[in-house]
């Protein structure tokens, strides 16, 4: 019995290290994809110099900022300040124990995985508030307050969103709601749920502070918002927890609307090849595609303005989420 | 309870925005006191760019303080050239042969092109959409190769001379600048326009922004596309046509609302008018000199002359020392229409080769002071939205 239980600890343990490692490093590189396909976007090449075609820019940016000085502000209020780039990371990061990456695969396969979820997005506003508010700059504060009331407003409409996902798959558990999109012939809850994954989308721009939401560190009038002041390895650990937020968000889009890991039955069918690919390829495929869209919108839109921001949270996506969420209850009622 | 709601106060926050700051357009600074994220007051601060250029003028012969003029408005160096010989040509009494004339206005219009691209991008760099940002520098860029190319400076060109210009323009550039006319218009309107009129972000972000009445705006002095998106029709190209302009057709572009919006457009459509300005010059450049033949008192010798002729040596020596002898008393102001609105030179002079005072009437400084009037109950997004809708140089606000 207690074999078993350092076994099943060691197994964690490995898998946790395995899903943090795979993570981090697509961290790296998402950040030298993102300035490679903005760069071809931008009609330029984006980072070329290190390693061919850039290759190695990431590992090169992280010894840069790793052997920056970590400069903290005379009247920063210190404690504050250290700790608070630890929380979003922490709580990203923690995030990534419930997704399944693929049949199977899962470090804590709670029944209550799209909640912990939710919850762990919120408390890396958290962080950004707290660093905001310690910095003792009247940039970061700005951009602190406007990061809380963005998280908050887009919380919502995001939590309403996935509610009409959990009425159909009856589950929180998100293993469960990707098999329970098995019994569409397309395997996706994409269709049915078109307008709480149109909300979703909104809101996973949002709660990740991307453009054209990117209000808390909007860098042409906040200069950088809330992480103005922060240097070095500080200042990499929020970036490195906005890319793992981008990656939790694609794959929560992924997991309750495109059928995670799993392959639409029609094509199964008709190819019955593709069966033989394994699940996280498909999985990745989806993530990849999404966290691609962010980098897409990037390039593409300007910058929200701060009510309107919020008239578009309050008047529209949550109207919107509600009656998405009225009209799934009334069909699922009646069968 | 009640208490304690009263003592909750709360207090507006002055921050300083500038002078180093990516959305403030060099080196302005601008003191917002904000009430949240409202702006309840807007002061903006120049004069951390200043370079004393109209005292420098003083101590140079009218000649050799044209280049100063490059610096003014950095980013439109021809026009300021072009401004300058302008109001010099008017007060001695030159007249610049057909030729280069042309080249001027051509010049002048690929500035504007050139300019308006900075105008509108970095707006739309501040608002958030960075990809026309790199789209419009491409073009930038191949405008920039064609001045290297006639003057051998891309930035500070200092081409235009009074009474001509320094050197003719042979036929490979214009018809690289022709190919290049061609082509733009089809740009401007499947790459800009795409990118930001049918961008619903932008326009919200600026339809109903900064709005200024036609009356309110000329009571604060602006010119230029600053005004014209009021819906007033005042370009001094037509009102007072100077160059080639008078040979040309086009049309002035207005505004309705006077709000950010109806200013990008303006801009927006003024490239298209430079565009086809270019064009008809183009088409239209007759043969001939390029400098005044009347005005021996600016032209400098051939330099071959210089060095195996003695009156040509004495009148390089003079020109470069002393400037123009028996030079005329008196004053003069002239406006030419930059890019950014109405660039005024007022000389004084006193008859000796050197003007006894230049004064500028420079368009960005008019147009930085509109600026608390256009954030008045605005928002933090807002203010970055009128400083880029202002189009405003601090080389040539600050001098």
């Amino acid at each position: 019995m207690n074999l078993d239980f350092v076994i099943d600890v060691a197994i964690i343990i490995v898998k946790i290290a395995v899903v943090i490692g795979v993570t981090m490093l697509h961290v790296m590189y998402a950040t030298y994809f993102e300035r490679k396909a903005i760069g071809h976007m931008q009609i330029r090449l984006g980072p070329m110099r290190v390693g061919p075609h850039g290759i190695l820019q990431p590992l090169a940016d992280m010894l840069k900022l790793f052997f920056k000085e970590d400069i903290i502000p005379k009247d920063a209020d210190k404690p504050v300040f250290w700790v608070s780039p630890i929380i979003p990371v922490f709580a990203t990061l923690s995030s990534l124990a419930v997704i399944p990456f693929f049949e199977g695969f899962v470090i804590a396969d709670i029944n209550i995985g799209l909640l912990y979820i939710l919850a762990m997005s919120s408390l890396g506003a958290y962080g950004i508030v707290m660093a905001g508010w310690s910095s003792n700059s009247k940039y970061s504060f700005l951009g602190g307050l406007r990061s809380s009331a963005q998280v908050i407003s887009y919380e919502i409409a995001m939590g309403l969103s996935l509610v009409g996902v959990m009425i159909l798959s009856g589950s929180l558990n998100l293993s469960e709601i990707v098999k329970a999109q098995q019994q569409y012939w397309h395997g996706m809850y994409l269709i049915p749920q078109f307008l709480a994954y149109f909300i979703f989308l909104v809101a996973m721009f949002a709660e990740t502070n991307r453009t054209p939401f990117d209000l808390p560190d909007a860098e042409s009038e906040l200069v950088a918002g809330y992480f103005v002041e922060y240097s070095g390895m500080r200042f990499a650990l929020f970036y490195a927890a906005e890319y793992i937020g981008m990656i939790i968000m694609a794959s929560i889009a992924v997991i309750c609307f495109w059928g995670g890991w799993t392959i639409p039955p029609v094509l199964l069918n008709a190819v019955p090849a593709l069966g033989m690919v394994p699940g996280i390829v498909w999985f990745l495929a989806k993530v990849y595609f999404h966290v691609f869209l962010y980098y897409w919108v990037r390039a593409t839109v300007p910058r929200y303005r701060y009510d309107k921001l919020m008239e578009l949270g309050w008047k529209i996506l949550i109207p919107l989420a509600l009656a998405n969420l009225v009209i799934t209850s009334i069909l699922k009622y009646m069968g | 309870m009640a208490s304690a709601e009263k003592e909750i106060k709360t207090r507006e926050i002055t921050i300083s925005m500038g002078p180093q700051h990516p959305a403030t357009h060099g080196v302005l600074r601008v003191i917002l006191d904000l009430d949240g994220e409202t702006v309840v007051k807007c002061t903006p601060y120049v004069g951390y760019l200043h370079r004393g250029t109209e005292k420098l003028a003083e101590n140079r012969t009218y000649l050799s303080a044209l280049p100063l003029t490059d610096r003014l408005d950095y980013i439109s160096s021809m026009s300021n050239n072009i401004g300058y010989c302008v109001a010099l040509e008017r007060f001695f009494g030159i007249e610049v042969p057909e030729r280069a004339k042309y080249i001027r206005t051509i010049m002048a219009e690929m500035t504007r092109i050139s300019s308006h691209i900075i105008g509108i991008s970095t707006h739309a760099l501040d608002i958030g959409a960075m990809t026309l940002f790199l789209y419009s520098f491409r073009d930038r860029e191949r405008l920039l190769d064609l001045f290297e190319m006639v003057c051998g400076a891309r930035l500070t060109a200092s081409y235009p001379r009074i009474g001509g210009v320094r050197n003719d323009v042979n036929q490979e550039f214009l018809d690289k600048l022709y190919e290049f006319t061609e082509e733009y218009p089809e740009i401007i309107e499947d790459q800009y326009e795409r990118l930001l009129d049918q961008n619903r972000i932008w326009l919200q972000r600026t339809k109903g922004i900064g709005v200024i009445s036609a009356e309110d705006a000329i009571n604060w002095g602006l010119t230029g596309p600053t005004l014209r998106g009021s819906g007033v029709p005042y370009d001094i190209r037509k009102y007072a046509p100077y160059d080639a302009y008078p040979y040309v057709e086009f049309d002035v572009p207005v505004g309705k609302n006077g709000d950010v919006y109806d200013r990008y457009k303006c801009r927006m459509e003024e490239l298209k008018q430079s565009n086809r300005i270019i064009k008809q010059c183009i088409e239209k450049m007759p043969k001939g000199p390029v400098m005044a033949s009347d005005a021996p008192k600016f032209t400098l010798p051939p330099k071959d002359r210089v060095l195996t002729d003695m009156e040509s040596l004495i009148r390089q020596f003079i020109l470069i020392t002393k400037g123009p002898i028996n030079a005329p008393e008196g004053e003069i102001y002239a406006a030419t229409e930059v890019p950014k609105g109405e660039l005024g030179f007022y000389f004084v002079s006193d008859g000796t080769g050197r003007p006894y005072r230049m004064r500028l009437r420079a368009p960005s400084f008019v147009h930085v002071s509109v600026l608390p009037k256009l954030c008045e109950g605005a928002l933090i997004a807002d203010v970055i939205a009128n400083i880029g809708t202002i189009d405003i140089v601090l080389g040539e606000c600050d001098r």
